[in-house]
C-alpha cells in the first residue's frame, strides 16, 4: 500500500500545501489503491480515472503558478453515486438509471470542484439509498474491509468502504435514516449526518427528501469536519437549505482535539441500549462514555420515550416521499425505457414496464408501500399519524437537550453482519437504522465514530447526536473523544485493519 | 387495518405504474403485511392534540426573485433520452387521457 | 361525430335548474417559471425553456417564485378573499409524460386564498354574484404533439412528442362554489364570470390573459337538478374550454344533452367531457371514478409560505382600480347612458375612448367615432377595434380639427380614411388631400354672385321670405368647393349680397 493512501485528508492538505507532494501523486496513488482492491472491494460503480488526473493537474498548476487555494485543493474524493455529476456516469445504484449522464452537478459537486478536489470516481450504494447493507445495489454488493464476506452497512456501503480501505481519504454520503452513520459504525470510520439543511440537496437523487441530508465519510473527525466545511453552506436552490453561516467545524474539531471536556453533559438516551444491542456494542459504548468522564464530562441518563415510535414513523414517512420521488423514473425522458412483452405499446404500459423491470426488490416494497401509506383512507392513519410521531420525537429531544449539552448512544445494535443473512427479512434490516432514525426525523445533526472492536473482531460505532444547528459540537466533542480513545488504544482503529485487509 | 391481499397490492402496483410478476405480487404481499403490521402502531401513539410535523425544521417564506437563469442544453439532454424528435422527448402513444 | 341526444334548450330549462362550477386556470406572466428558473415565455423552440427542474431531472429541487406569490396574491385580494396565514404546497401524484416529476407541484388543503366572491355583469346590466370557493397556486404541464393520428388528435397517434418548455409555468386556478339559480341564463353567466375574471388578470397586469394561447382555460362543470330546493345533480367536467364562445355552447350543450339523459331516465354519468369547437358539442373523456387518487401529501421540497399582513396590505394597496369599478367611475365621468356604456364595454371601446379623451376630445365625440364609423369598419375588417391602424391621440386631433372649423364632419371623414390608409396625422392627410375649409370669403363671393346672376328669381324670393331656394345657392357654393366651404357661413354671405 502506499503511503499516501494512508494519510489522513488533513495530512494530505498539509503536504500539498507545503510543496511535499502534487495532487497528482495523491489522486494516482489512490487510483492505484483502488486498482488494487477492488476486486474484493467493490465500493465503486465507476472511477473516473482520466477526470480525476485532469483535475489533479489543474491544482496543481495553480499550486505552482502561487495561487491562494482552498485548504483541500488537491485532495481526492470519493462522492456517493446519488449524487449528480456532470458529465460523469450517475446512477444511484439502480438499473433504472444505468449510464446515465447528468446534464449538471449538485451544488455540492460544484463546491467539491471549486475546492479542487479531484473526484476518484462514484460510490456504491444501496439501490436509490434504500437499504443498510448495500446489498439492494443493482450492480452488486460492496464487501467490509475488514471482513469480506461481511456487508459494509447502508445505504452508503460504498463510500465507507472506500474510506475504510484507503481508497479515498474522504467520500460523500448521504443519510436518511443512518445512511452514513451505520455504514462508518460498521466500517470502524467517521460519519456525519450535518443538521437538515446544513448541506444543499440539490443534486442529490431524492430518497426521502424532509430526511435526505448529505454529509462527510472519513477517517478522523477532523477531516469529516474539513470535508462538511466545504460541501456546506447555503444554496439558493434548496429551498430547505439553512440561510445562517455555520461556524468553521475543522476549527471546532481542532479545538475539541485538545478540549477539557468539564462542563459538558453527555446524555445517554436510555431508548438507544438494551434489548437488540450486542453485548459486545454496548461494552465498548460503554469504555467510550468511561473516557468521556475522564475527559472531565459529566454523564447523564435521559430519556426520549416516543422513539420506541420512530422507526415505524420513519417507515412510514420514507416510502411516502419515496413513492413520489422516484415516480419520475418512468422511461420516458432518460434512463431505461423497456416496453412490455405483450400487448400494445403505450406510454402507460412501457411506463409500468419500465419500473416493473428497472426497480429492484426493495426499491418495489418501499414504494408501494409509499404509495399504500398515501392512499385515499390509509392517509391519516398511517402518514398523518407518523407525521405526529415526529413532533413528538422532536419534543423528546428538545427536552433532552434541556439536560444535556449532546446525546449519545451506540451508533448501530450490532457489528457487520455476514452477506446474504438480513436480504430476505426486511424488518430485520429495517431494525439496523433504530438508533439513527431519530436524528433524521428532528432533522438534528449526528455524527459516528469509532468505539472499538467487538467481540467478534469487528468495530462498533459511537453515536454523538446535538441540536439541530449545533453541528460544531459533535466535531469538538467527536474530536475530544477520539483523542482519547487513540491514547487509550495506541493509535487510530483502523490501523487494526492492516493485517487482515492486507491477506484480502 | 393491516390486512393486505393480493388484490390490495395488485391495486397498489398498479398506480406506482409497477409490473409485477404473479410471484412478486405473492410475495410482496407477504412482506408488506409483515411490515404494514409493524407500522401500524404509529396510529396509537400521538393523540389528537399533537400537531403534525411536515419539515424538520421549521422554515417559512424562502423565495427566488423572479429571474431567468441558465438554461439546459436541449441536446445534451435529450442525448439522454429514450428516444428523441424534433427537439422533442418521444414517448409510445398516450390513451385514455384527455385529448 | 356526436351521437347524443339533445332536448330543446327552452324544454331542458324549463324543467331543471342548472348548476354551474368553473375551474379557471390562468398562466400568470411572470418572467421565469414557479419553481425554477427557466424563462416563462410563449413559443420558443422546443426544450429550449427548461432546467434540471422543469423536465424532471434526478436530484433537482423547486425555489419558489416571489412574484408568482405576489400575483396570486393581488388575484385573490381581487376577488375578494381571504388571504392565507399559512398555507403549503402539496404533491398531487398521478403518472402523464407531460407531467416530468409524475407528480404536479400544487396545493389541495391550504389554498392562498380562498371565501371570495366576484359580481359579474351580464349583458343586459344584470348582475350576478359568484361565489369564489378558493385560488391557488400550481405548475402548469409540458405539451404533447400526437404524431401519426389525424390532425394532432391523440387518437390514433402512433407516438407523441413532449415539450417541456411550458412545464412549470405558474398557475393560479380559481374554483367557484356551485352557481345556482342562474336558470337558463347559465351559459352567459359561465361566459360573462370567465371574461369578467380575463379583464381583472388584465387590469392587475398577473397575465396576458390570452384566451387563444391557452393563457386562460376554463373547466366548467355542470349539473342539472328538478329544482332550486331539489339536491345537486351528478355534474360533468368539461375541460379546456377557450374562449367566451366556446364557453356558451359548451354548457348549452350540455344542458341539452343532461336534459335529455335525465328526460329518458337514465343517469349522468361523471366524467371528464372535451368541447368540439367545429360541431359545437361535447364528447365523453375519461370517466372519473375513485381509481383517481392523487396521493396528495405536503411539499418536503417547499417550506410553507405565510404572507406577513403588511405584506399583504402592501399588495392590496397596490392594487389597480377594479374594471367593474373603473366602468362606474368612468360612466358618471363621461355622462353615458347604461346603454352607450354596456355598448361601449362590448365593443372592447371604454379603453380607446378614455385614451381619446385623455388626448382632449369630449366624451360625446370620442364615443361617437369610436362606436360610429370605427365600429363599423372594424366589423368590416373583422378585427378588433383596437387592432385599427388608428390611435385614439389621433382621434382627439380629427375632432380638434372639427372644433375649430378647420373642417366639417364630412370631411372628417375623409380625413379618418386618410388616416387608417396610413396616410399620417390627420393635420398631415388633411394638407396632403388639401381638404381644408374654404375659410376666405373672396372665393365663396365669387361662386354666391355668379349663382345669383345665373337665376334673378332666386334673390327675388330669399328676399320676399322664401328661403326654400337658399339651399340650391348652398349647394352650388359647396359643390364648386368641392364640400370644403362652410355651409353656415355661405349662408351667412348669401344673405349679405341679397339685402344688399
Amino acid at each position: 500500500m502506499s503511503d499516501l493512501t494512508t494519510l489522513t485528508a488533513a495530512e494530505l492538505a498539509q503536504r500539498l500545501a507545503s510543496g511535499e507532494i502534487t495532487s497528482v501523486q495523491a489522486t494516482q496513488a489512490h487510483l492505484d489503491r483502488i486498482g488494487a482492491v477492488e476486486e474484493q472491494i467493490h465500493a465503486f460503480l465507476n472511477v473516473n480515472t482520466d477526470e480525476a488526473l485532469a483535475a489533479a493537474r489543474q491544482v496543481d498548476e495553480q499550486r505552482a503558478a502561487g495561487a491562494d487555494l482552498p485548504e483541500l485543493a488537491g485532495v481526492p474524493v470519493a462522492v456517493k453515486d446519488v449524487v449528480v455529476t456532470k458529465g460523469q456516469v450517475t446512477t444511484a445504484g439502480s438499473k433504472m438509471l444505468e449510464g446515465w449522464v447528468p446534464p449538471y452537478d449538485a451544488t455540492l459537486v460544484t463546491r467539491l470542484r471549486a475546492a479542487g478536489m479531484p473526484i476518484l470516481g462514484k460510490t456504491n450504494m444501496d439501490e436509490f439509498a434504500m437499504g443498510s447493507s448495500t446489498e439492494h445495489s443493482a450492480f452488486g454488493p460492496t464487501r467490509n474491509p475488514w471482513d469480506t464476506s461481511r456487508v459494509p452497512g447502508g445505504s452508503g456501503g460504498g463510500s465507507a468502504a472506500a474510506v475504510a480501505a484507503f481508497e479515498a481519504p474522504i467520500a460523500v454520503g448521504t443519510d436518511t435514516g443512518g445512511s452514513i452513520r451505520q455504514p462508518a459504525a460498521v466500517t470502524g470510520t467517521v460519519g456525519v449526518k450535518p443538521t437538515y439543511g446544513s448541506v444543499s440537496r440539490y443534486g442529490l437523487i431524492a430518497l426521502a427528501s424532509s430526511l435526505d441530508q448529505a454529509g462527510p465519510c472519513a477517517r478522523t473527525v477532523l477531516d469529516a469536519a474539513l470535508l462538511h466545511d466545504v460541501i456546506g453552506g447555503h444554496d439558493p436552490l434548496d429551498a430547505t437549505s439553512l440561510a445562517d453561516p455555520a461556524p468553521s467545524f475543522a476549527s471546532a474539531a481542532r479545538q475539541g482535539a485538545e478540549a477539557d471536556l468539564t462542563g459538558v453533559k453527555v446524555g445517554v438516551v436510555r431508548e438507544l441500549t438494551g434489548e437488540g444491542y450486542h453485548p459486545g456494542v454496548e461494552q465498548r459504548f460503554t469504555e467510550s462514555l468511561e473516557l468521556l468522564t475522564a475527559a472531565g464530562a459529566e454523564v447523564v441518563e435521559v430519556s426520549c420515550p416516543s422513539f420506541h415510535a420512530a422507526l415505524a414513523a420513519y417507515y412510514l414517512l420514507m416510502p411516502s416521499e419515496a413513492s413520489s420521488n422516484l415516480a419520475r423514473f418512468d422511461g420516458m425522458r432518460y434512463g431505461l425505457r423497456v416496453l412490455p412483452e405483450e400487448g400494445p405499446v403505450t406510454a402507460e404500459r412501457v411506463m409500468a414496464a419500465t419500473r416493473g423491470a428497472g426497480f429492484g426488490a426493495e426499491a418495489k416494497r418501499r414504494i408501494i408501500l409509499g404509495t399504500y401509506a398515501l392512499s385515499a383512507g390509509y392517509f391519516d392513519a398511517y402518514y398523518g399519524s407518523a407525521q405526529k410521531v415526529r413532533t413528538l420525537v422532536q419534543r423528546d429531544f428538545t427536552a433532552a437537550f434541556e439536560q444535556a449539552d449532546v446525546l449519545v448512544s451506540p451508533t448501530a445494535p450490532t457489528t457487520a453482519f455476514p452477506l446474504g443473512a438480513k436480504i430476505d427479512d426486511p424488518m430485520a434490516m429495517y431494525r439496523n437504522d433504530i438508533a439513527t432514525i431519530p436524528a433524521n426525523l428532528a432533522g438534528i445533526p449526528g455524527l459516528s465514530l469509532p468505539s472499538g472492536l467487538a467481540e467478534d473482531d469487528l468495530p462498533a460505532g459511537f453515536q454523538i447526536l446535538a441540536p439541530a444547528r449545533a453541528d460544531d459540537r459533535l466535531y469538538r466533542i467527536g474530536a475530544a473523544l477520539e483523542a482519547r480513545q487513540h491514547h487509550a488504544w495506541g493509535g487510530p482503529l483502523i490501523d487494526r485493519i492492516r493485517p487482515q485487509e492486507a491477506s484480502a | 387495518m393491516s390486512t393486505l391481499n393480493t388484490a390490495e397490492v395488485a391495486r397498489l402496483a398498479a398506480l406506482a405504474r409497477i409490473d409485477l410478476t404473479p410471484e412478486e405480487t405473492e410475495r410482496l404481499t407477504g412482506e408488506l403485511d409483515v411490515i404494514v403490521e409493524a407500522v401500524a402502531t404509529v396510529s396509537t401513539v400521538a393523540g389528537d392534540d399533537v400537531p403534525a410535523t411536515s419539515h424538520p425544521l421549521p422554515l417559512v417564506n424562502v423565495f427566488r426573485e423572479d429571474e431567468v437563469t441558465e438554461t439546459l442544453d436541449p441536446q445534451e439532454v435529450l442525448s439522454q433520452a429514450p428516444e428523441q424528435e424534433d427537439q422533442m422527448f418521444a414517448v409510445p402513444q398516450i390513451l385514455g387521457e384527455d385529448a | 361525430m356526436s351521437t347524443d341526444a339533445l332536448i330543446d334548450y327552452a324544454d331542458a330549462t324549463a324543467r331543471f335548474d342548472p348548476v354551474l362550477g368553473i375551474e379557471v386556470h390562468v398562466e400568470l406572466g411572470t418572467a421565469s417559471k414557479m419553481f425554477d428558473g427557466a424563462p416563462a415565455h410563449f413559443g420558443a423552440a422546443p426544450n429550449t425553456a427548461i432546467t434540471p427542474t422543469s423536465v424532471g431531472l434526478p436530484g433537482a429541487l423547486p425555489t419558489l417564485n416571489r412574484t408568482a406569490v405576489e400575483y396570486a396574491i393581488k388575484i385573490g385580494l381581487a376577488l375578494n378573499c381571504q388571504i392565507a396565514q399559512v398555507c403549503r404546497f402539496e404533491r398531487k401524484n398521478y403518472f402523464y409524460p407531460d407531467v416530468p416529476k409524475n407528480f404536479q407541484t400544487s396545493q389541495a388543503d391550504e389554498p392562498i386564498a380562498f371565501d371570495g366572491y366576484l359580481d359579474v355583469e351580464l349583458e343586459d346590466g344584470t348582475v350576478v354574484r359568484v361565489e369564489i370557493e378558493r385560488a391557488h397556486m400550481e405548475e402548469d404541464a409540458g405539451k404533447n404533439t400526437h404524431v401519426g393520428g389525424a390532425t394532432g388528435r391523440i387518437h390514433g397517434a402512433t407516438h407523441s412528442l413532449v415539450d417541456y418548455n411550458r412545464a412549470g409555468i405558474p398557475l393560479v386556478e380559481i374554483v367557484t362554489r356551485p352557481i345556482t339559480g342562474v336558470g337558463d341564463r347559465a351559459p352567459e353567466v359561465a361566459s360573462a364570470y370567465v371574461r369578467t375574471l380575463r379583464d381583472i388578470f388584465v387590469a392587475l397586469g398577473v397575465s396576458e390573459a390570452r384566451m387563444e394561447r391557452g393563457n386562460v382555460r376554463a373547466d366548467v362543470n355542470l349539473s342539472l337538478r328538478p329544482g332550486p330546493d331539489a339536491p345537486l345533480g351528478t355534474r360533468t367536467e368539461t375541460k379546456n374550454v377557450n374562449s367566451f364562445r366556446s364557453i356558451e355552447r359548451a354548457v348549452r350543450y350540455e344542458i341539452s344533452r343532461q336534459a335529455a339523459v335525465l328526460d329518458a331516465g337514465g343517469t349522468v354519468v361523471q366524467e371528464t367531457r372535451h368541447f368540439h369547437e367545429d360541431t359545437g358539442a361535447t364528447s365523453s373523456g375519461r370517466v372519473k371514478s375513485d381509481a383517481e387518487d392523487y396521493r396528495y401529501f405536503p411539499e418536503p421540497d417547499l417550506v410553507p409560505v405565510a404572507p406577513s399582513r403588511e405584506w399583504v396590505e402592501q399588495i392590496r394597496a397596490s392594487l389597480p382600480e377594479m374594471p367593474a369599478v373603473r366602468r362606474r367611475r368612468l360612466q358618471t365621468e363621461w355622462g353615458f347612458s347604461d346603454e352607450e356604456m354596456r355598448d361601449a364595454v362590448n365593443a372592447g371601446a371604454v379603453d380607446l375612448i378614455e385614451a381619446t379623451i385623455a388626448a382632449g376630445a369630449a366624451p360625446v365625440a370620442a364615443r361617437k367615432w369610436w362606436m360610429g364609423q370605427l365600429a363599423r369598419k372594424a366589423k368590416d375588417d373583422g378585427v378588433g377595434l383596437a387592432e385599427l391602424n388608428v390611435t385614439p391621440a389621433q382621434i382627439a386631433e380629427l375632432q380638434g380639427l372639427i372644433d375649430a372649423g378647420r373642417i366639417n364632419d364630412k370631411l372628417a371623414r375623409q380625413v379618418l380614411q386618410g388616416v387608417l390608409a396610413g396616410e399620417g396625422d390627420p393635420e398631415q392627410v388633411l394638407i396632403d388631400r388639401g381638404l381644408e375649409v374654404v375659410s376666405d370669403d373672396g372665393p365663396l363671393l365669387e361662386v354666391i354672385d355668379a349663382t345669383l346672376a345665373d337665376q334673378p328669381d332666386i334673390a327675388e324670393k330669399i328676399r320676399s321670405g322664401n328661403m326654400g331656394p337658399i339651399g340650391a345657392v348652398i349647394g352650388a357654393v359647396m359643390k364648386a368647393t368641392r364640400g370644403q366651404a362652410d355651409a353656415g357661413r355661405v349662408r351667412e354671405l348669401v344673405m349679405e349680397r341679397v339685402q344688399a
